[in-house]
C-alpha cells in the first residue's frame, strides 16, 4: 500500500509541474499492482494524470518511509539543502542527521530515486564551477552511500552558479548559494 | 522539437504558442542590439582616409561609413577627414599622394558604386598608400543592396589585412547569452553587434556556446532539463541534436579543427572528467583518468594537443594534454586559480583567466616563452574567447552589477566595450572566418 500512495502523489505532483520539460525521468519505478490504471503517467506533466492530491496525503503513511514524510514540514525530510563553507565540498557535521534521513528513506523506499544538484556561488568562472558544484553533489551521494542508499538511486548534477538560491552579491547571499538540493523524483 | 531563425519564424511562432507557456524553447528576433565603444586605443593607430564612394549617396545604406567605423573600431586605425579633397578621388590614379600626407592620412580608400540593369549594384574599391604613391589593393564586387554591410565587412577586411598584416574579422560572428529577467536567449550577431538573432531561447539558464570550425552550428548547453544537457544546433535550418544526455552533468563542449568531434566534460563515469564524442553524439570514448576535476577543453589549432583546466595538483590550474601519446604537462604555475584556457588560433599560446587577491583577469601566455600577460583589470572577467585573427579577445566582464562584453587586443593596448541596453550579456564565443 505504501507503494501505491507514492505511486499516487508523485503523479499528482508532477502533473501540478507546468515547466517539466519532456526529457524527465518516470516518476515511479517500484509500482504496486494495483496502482497500474492510475499511476502511468506519461512524461511532461500537465495533460496527464486525473489523480488530484484530494484523499491521497491525508491516507499516506507516515513516520519514516512513507513520501508525504517528504513534505511533513516537521519531517527532517523536508529539509532538503545542504551548505558548504567556500571552495570546499566537505559536508559538514550539522548536515549529517539530514543527509543520513534521506539515505534511511531511500533504503526503506528502493524504488525511491533523488537527484543531487550541487550549487556554487557567482565568484569563478561558469564552466569551472559546474566541476564544483558536482563535486559537492557527489560528496554528499557518496556519504549517503554510505547510510544505507544505492548507486541507481542517486544521480548527482551541477548547476554551477546558474541557480542562485539567493540572487544578490555578498558573502550572506553566498553563503546561501553553495549548497546541494536533495530532489525527490517527481518533485 | 525544430529550432528555427529568420523568415519561417512567425509562423512556427504562433504553431509553438502553446508550448511557449510551457517553458519550452523557440527562435526569437533579438531586441537589443550590442553597440561598441573603444574605451582604450592604440597609441600607433595608422592615419587612414576613407573617402566617400561616388555615387554613393544614391542609396540610403552606404558603405564608406562601415568600413570607417570598421576600422576605428579596431584600434588600429584613425580617421583622416577626406571630405574637404576637391575634386573627390575615385580611382587610386586620382590620389595625389602629397594632397593626403599633407592632411596626415598614410593610405586613402576611394571607389565608386553603379547600378546595373539586374538591379544589383557594382561596388569597387581601392586602397592607396599615401606615402609611396602606390596602389595596394582593388576589389569590385557586384552585391545587392541588402548586402551592402556584408560587403562593406569585406573591404574593411581587406583593408586591415594590407595594412596590418593580419587576417581581418569584421566579417565573423559572434555568439553570445542574453539574460533578461527569467529568460536566457543565444544570440548570433556580426562582429560590431549588428543583425543579432536569438537562435535558443529559455526560461532556463544556458551557457557555453561554441562555434564549429565551419560555423553553421553551435554548440551550448541548456539546464532545461534540470541538469546540464549539450546540443547541436544547425543555424541554417535551426534543428538541434542532443549531443550528449548522459547520467550525471554534461558540460564545456570543446570543437575539434576537422569538426568531426568535440571533447566535452561528462561525470557519468564519477567526477568531471575529458571525453571525446562524434559530432553526431556517437561513439563516446574517455580521454583521461583522474582523480581530480579536469574540464574545460580547448583544442589547439593542430588538433594535436588539448588544453584542459585540471585541480590534480591541488589548485585548479592549465595542462596540456598530447593526443598522440596522452602526455599531460602542465602550463601554469604562478597563483592558485588559473581556468578557462582557449587557445590562440596563430597556435603560439592560449587565453585564460586568473584569480588573484579576488579580482578574475583575462591573461594571455605564450608556449614558447611561458610568458604570461594580464590583459585586463577585472574584477569579475570571465569567459575569454579570441578571434580568428589571435589579435582580440572578447570576454565577459561585470560593470554596474550586469554583465557586459568587453573587448581587448591580444597586446592588451586596445580596449572595448560591447554595450548592450539593460539587458545581462555573457558567454562570448567569436565565430569563425567566413568561407
Amino acid at each position: 500500500m505504501r507503494k501505491l500512495i507514492f505511486g499516487l502523489f508523485a503523479a499528482a505532483v508532477l502533473a501540478g509541474c507546468s515547466s517539466t520539460p519532456t526529457q524527465d525521468a518516470a516518476p515511479v519505478e517500484d509500482r504496486g499492482a494495483g496502482a497500474a490504471g492510475t499511476t502511468t503517467a506519461p512524461a511532461g506533466g500537465a495533460t496527464t494524470t486525473g489523480t488530484g492530491t484530494s484523499g491521497v496525503s491525508g491516507t499516506s503513511a507516515g513516520a519514516g518511509g512513507g513520501a508525504a514524510a517528504l513534505k511533513d514540514p516537521n519531517n527532517i525530510l523536508s529539509q532538503r539543502i545542504v551548505l558548504f563553507d567556500y571552495d570546499s565540498y566537505v559536508v559538514k557535521d550539522e548536515y549529517r542527521a539530514l543527509v543520513d534521513a534521506h539515505a534511511k528513506y531511500l533504503q526503506a523506499n528502493r524504488g525511491a530515486k533523488v537527484t543531487m544538484q550541487g550549487h556554487t556561488d557567482e565568484r569563478g568562472t561558469r564552466e569551472y564551477n559546474i566541476a564544483l558544484g558536482q563535486r559537492r553533489a557527489d560528496a554528499v551521494k557518496k556519504m549517503m552511500l554510505l547510510l544505507g542508499a544505492t548507486e541507481m538511486q542517486i544521480e548527482t548534477v551541477s548547476f554551477g552558479e546558474e541557480k542562485p538560491r539567493n540572487p544578490a552579491s555578498g558573502e550572506a547571499a553566498w553563503a546561501d548559494n553553495r549548497r546541494v538540493e536533495i530532489v525527490h523524483a517527481g518533485e | 522539437m525544430q529550432f528555427v531563425s529568420g523568415n519561417r519564424l512567425r509562423r512556427l511562432l504562433k504553431a509553438l504558442f502553446p508550448l511557449l507557456l510551457l517553458g519550452f524553447v523557440v527562435a526569437v528576433p533579438a531586441r537589443a542590439q550590442l553597440t561598441i565603444e573603444i574605451v582604450g586605443g592604440s597609441g600607433s593607430a595608422i592615419p587612414i582616409a576613407v573617402v566617400p564612394f561616388e555615387n554613393e549617396s544614391n542609396w540610403p545604406l552606404g558603405i564608406t561609413g562601415v568600413v570607417a567605423a570598421d576600422l576605428t573600431r579596431s584600434g588600429l586605425f584613425r580617421q583622416i577627414e577626406a571630405n574637404a579633397v576637391v575634386p573627390r578621388p575615385v580611382r587610386a590614379e586620382d590620389v595625389r599622394g602629397a594632397d593626403w600626407r599633407a592632411r596626415g592620412a598614410d593610405a586613402v580608400v576611394v571607389g565608386s558604386m553603379r547600378s546595373l540593369a539586374d538591379g544589383r549594384v557594382e561596388v569597387r574599391f581601392a586602397l592607396v598608400d599615401a606615402v609611396k604613391q602606390m596602389q595596394l589593393a582593388a576589389v569590385t564586387y557586384t552585391v545587392t543592396p541588402a548586402q551592402f554591410r556584408a560587403t562593406a565587412h569585406r573591404i574593411a577586411d581587406v583593408i586591415y589585412e594590407k595594412l596590418t598584416g593580419d587576417a581581418g574579422v569584421f566579417s565573423t560572428r559572434i555568439a553570445y547569452i542574453t539574460k533578461q529577467g527569467a529568460r536566457y536567449e543565444l544570440h548570433v550577431a556580426d562582429a560590431d553587434g549588428s543583425n543579432p538573432q536569438a537562435v535558443v531561447a529559455s526560461n532556463e539558464p544556458l551557457l557555453s556556446p561554441a562555434w564549429s570550425p565551419d560555423g553553421t552550428r553551435i554548440a551550448y548547453v541548456s539546464l532545461e532539463n534540470r541538469k546540464p544537457v549539450i546540443y547541436v544546433q544547425s543555424l541554417d535550418t535551426g534543428r538541434r541534436q542532443v549531443l550528449a544526455n548522459f547520467r550525471g552533468s554534461n558540460s564545456a563542449p570543446a570543437w575539434s579543427p576537422d569538426g568531426r568531434k568535440l571533447i566535452v566534460t561528462l561525470t557519468k563515469d564519477g567526477g568531471s572528467q575529458l571525453f571525446l564524442i562524434n559530432a553526431d553524439g556517437t561513439g563516446v570514448q574517455r580521454l583521461l583518468s583522474s582523480t581530480g576535476i579536469d574540464t574545460e577543453a580547448s583544442f589547439a589549432p593542430d588538433g594535436q594537443s588539448v588544453l584542459f583546466t585540471s585541480d590534480r595538483g591541488g589548485s585548479p590550474q592549465i595542462y596540456r594534454l598530447r593526443l598522440a601519446t596522452n602526455a599531460v604537462e602542465r602550463l601554469t604555475f604562478e597563483g592558485s586559480y588559473n581556468v578557462s584556457p582557449r587557445a590562440l588560433p596563430d597556435g603560439k599560446g592560449f587565453v585564460f583567466v586568473r584569480r588573484e587577491g579576488g579580482r578574475f583577469t583575462i591573461c594571455i601566455q605564450d608556449f614558447a616563452t611561458r610568458q604570461v600577460q594580464v590583459l585586463t583589470q577585472g574584477p569579475l572577467d570571465e569567459s575569454p574567447s579570441v578571434a580568428p585573427n589571435s589579435r582580440l579577445v572578447i570576454y565577459a566582464a561585470q560593470q554596474g552589477g550586469r554583465g557586459i562584453l568587453a573587448g581587448v587586443s591580444s597586446d592588451g593596448r586596445v580596449k572595448q566595450r560591447l554595450v548592450s541596453p539593460a539587458t545581462n550579456v555573457r558567454e562570448p564565443a567569436w565565430g569563425p572566418l567566413p568561407r
